[in-house]
């Protein structure tokens, strides 16, 4: 099965980083840091706040320019392979007042397909739905964007995302301020997405779900602090010394136990 | 009646028409941008680019003083953009840096140089001229039929229709692209969207809307169409083809409303002279978007 695959190969991996350093000024946010991506798995990166873990993404899909680093995504260039991404932002990153319905924000992801000027025909308004369905939200594609909850919101930036058709999907804290429901959905189309063979990379902030929710992990605070199976790198040792140093004493005990 | 209006009232109303709704147009993205104050700084920084273009020819005429304007215009909104992308800074704060420096610039250069013995006439670049726009050789309806007397339209006319003619074209192609890339600036990237391009597009196209309604109609009324029909349009409807069609109509209403009330009110309430049009213009504009924000179907809180 999947899993059993050798995890390093850089030719094969969905995504493959090489010595990625980003910085927003003096202070590098990533600095240095290698990532290879496993095909086919569930990968969570985590790290305290403020460790570059939506960054890492932002950078891997060239949204902010590194000073430094290689990305590859399937062996080939980033430019030769974006369509095969789909990227989930942050669900406080958008205006939710923007004037526009469900609908029509899941259609933007099929815009590689529609171009300038393409029309909307009855076979793409179909597969949004179809998308809007996986995520439970069918009965609101005409419902306007500001009226959601921030679960909702969640779900509608996940089916965008669908509606991509795409091999690779990386997420951006999407269990950030949803609620339960939302959470057991999103994390049911996440796993049916690793059933099809894609590959799913998120942002995670909650340690206590990482083991149930994920395959294997991305440690990074600034530089990388870990990689691999949730077996061997989600450990007690790792996670401290991922949030320690740079969190005050509280902080630390209660994540770790949170661990 | 009709030959009258059509040698006094046809071109100013066509012209405010045009210039109105060649600015609500680009308005509605910079709306929802949170840029509306471009227009605000278009016109302070064309100062400028106006004394530099007079200095350079040494005569006042509309050609070389327009491309001045948009030369000026230009640089304005390139370094507007740099500032905001390298300083991290807010597009409010950048536009405040830039427009107020450029104008600063533009009133040294102005003492500076011998440009002050010249009239530069503010009242003319604030409010326009819109009522001296006249066709005289409009001697009827038919006149728009007959070659000769269309020659004499105010070149104003052509100029503003061609303009809305070109920013009515860019919004049409770049409609999909513009509005993901307003919605969800990083996601739009990730869908091979040039997003920097577009947001310099804009704002370019709305610094050439810009310009040649100034030089049509005045900055009153370039400030006002930027915001007032596209915000008023925003609480009409919470889908933005119909705020776009929504912000035409508001645009096209204050026109004529304007220019009407402009000509007449002040009669009709015993006065005896008209007061400015494109004052009023903008007064309607302002008017329609108090209405709007009480009685709006979706207006905010």
């Amino acid at each position: 099965m999947t899993l059993a695959l050798p995890r390093s190969d850089p030719d094969q991996s969905p995504l493959c980083i090489r010595g990625l350093t980003v910085s927003y000024g003096e202070q590098p946010v990533v600095f240095s840091v290698d990532m290879t991506v496993q095909d086919g798995a569930m990968t969570a990166i985590i790290g305290p706040n403020g460790a570059g873990k939506s960054t890492l993404l932002k950078a891997a899909l060239n949204i902010v320019r590194p000073l430094s680093g290689r990305i590859t995504v399937y062996g080939q260039p980033l430019a030769e392979q974006a369509q095969r991404i789909a990227y989930v932002p942050q669900r406080a990153s958008v205006d939710w007042d923007f004037p526009t319905e469900v609908l029509d924000v899941v259609l933007m992801g099929l815009y590689r397909d529609l171009g300038l000027l393409g029309r909307v025909r009855g076979h793409h308004i179909r597969h949004a739905k179809d998308c809007l369905d996986r995520v439970g939200m069918e009965d609101f594609a005409a419902r306007q964007i500001g009226q959601l909850s921030g679960g909702q919101q969640q779900r509608v930036f996940l089916a965008r995302a669908l509606a991509q058709r795409a091999d690779l999907y990386l997420l951006d804290e999407p269990f950030a301020g949803v609620d339960a429901a939302t959470e057991r959905a999103i994390i049911d189309v996440l796993k049916s997405l690793r059933a099809e063979g894609k590959t799913v990379v998120a942002v995670h902030h909650d340690l206590s779900t990482v083991r149930a929710y994920f395959d294997n992990v991305f440690l990074i605070n600034r530089r990388k602090m870990g990689e691999g199976p949730i077996s061997t790198a989600f450990t007690p040792e790792t996670v401290q010394a991922t949030y320690g140093g740079r969190l005050a004493d509280g902080q630390i005990t209660q994540l770790t136990q949170d661990a | 009646m009709g030959a009258e209006f059509v040698m006094l009232s046809l071109a100013p109303l066509l012209i405010g028409i045009f210039a109105a709704v060649a600015c609500a147009l680009p308005g509605n993205f910079l709306l929802l941008r949170r840029q509306s104050l471009i227009g605000d700084a278009i016109s302070h920084v064309v100062l400028p680019g106006i004394i530099v273009a007079f200095l350079l020819t040494g005569r006042i005429a509309a050609w070389p003083m327009m491309l001045g304007a948009a030369g000026a215009a230009l640089v304005a909104v390139v370094l507007i953009e740099t500032i905001r992308r390298l300083g991290r800074v807010d597009s409010g704060a950048a536009m405040g840096v830039i427009f107020t420096a450029m104008f600063a610039a533009g009133v040294l250069l102005l003492e500076q140089s011998d440009t002050a013995s010249v009239h530069l006439d503010v009242e003319h670049a604030l409010y326009g001229n819109l009522e001296s726009l006249i066709w005289l050789d409009g001697m009827g309806w038919a006149s728009l039929l007959d070659p000769v007397a269309l020659r004499g339209l105010p070149p104003e006319l052509p100029r503003m229709a061609l303009t809305l003619g070109v920013v009515a074209l860019c919004t049409w192609i770049f409609w999909r692209p513009l509005k993901m890339a307003t919605f969800d600036e990083g996601f739009a990237r990730t869908m091979g969207i040039p997003v920097q391009l577009l947001s310099l597009g804009l704002v370019i196209t709305a610094a050439i809307a810009a310009v040649a309604a100034f030089d049509a109609v005045g900055s009153i009324i370039v400030i006002a169409m930027f915001i007032c029909p596209p915000a008023t349009a925003r609480m009409m409807t919470n889908r933005l083809a119909a705020q776009i069609w929504w912000s035409v109509a508001f645009a096209v209403l204050s026109a004529i409303l304007g220019y009407v009330l402009a000509g007449y009110g002040p009669l009709w309430f015993g006065g005896s002279n008209a007061v400015s049009a494109a004052g009023m213009i903008a007064t309607v504009s302002g008017l329609m978007l108090s209405a709007a924000a009480l009685i709006g179907p979706h207006r905010k809180g």
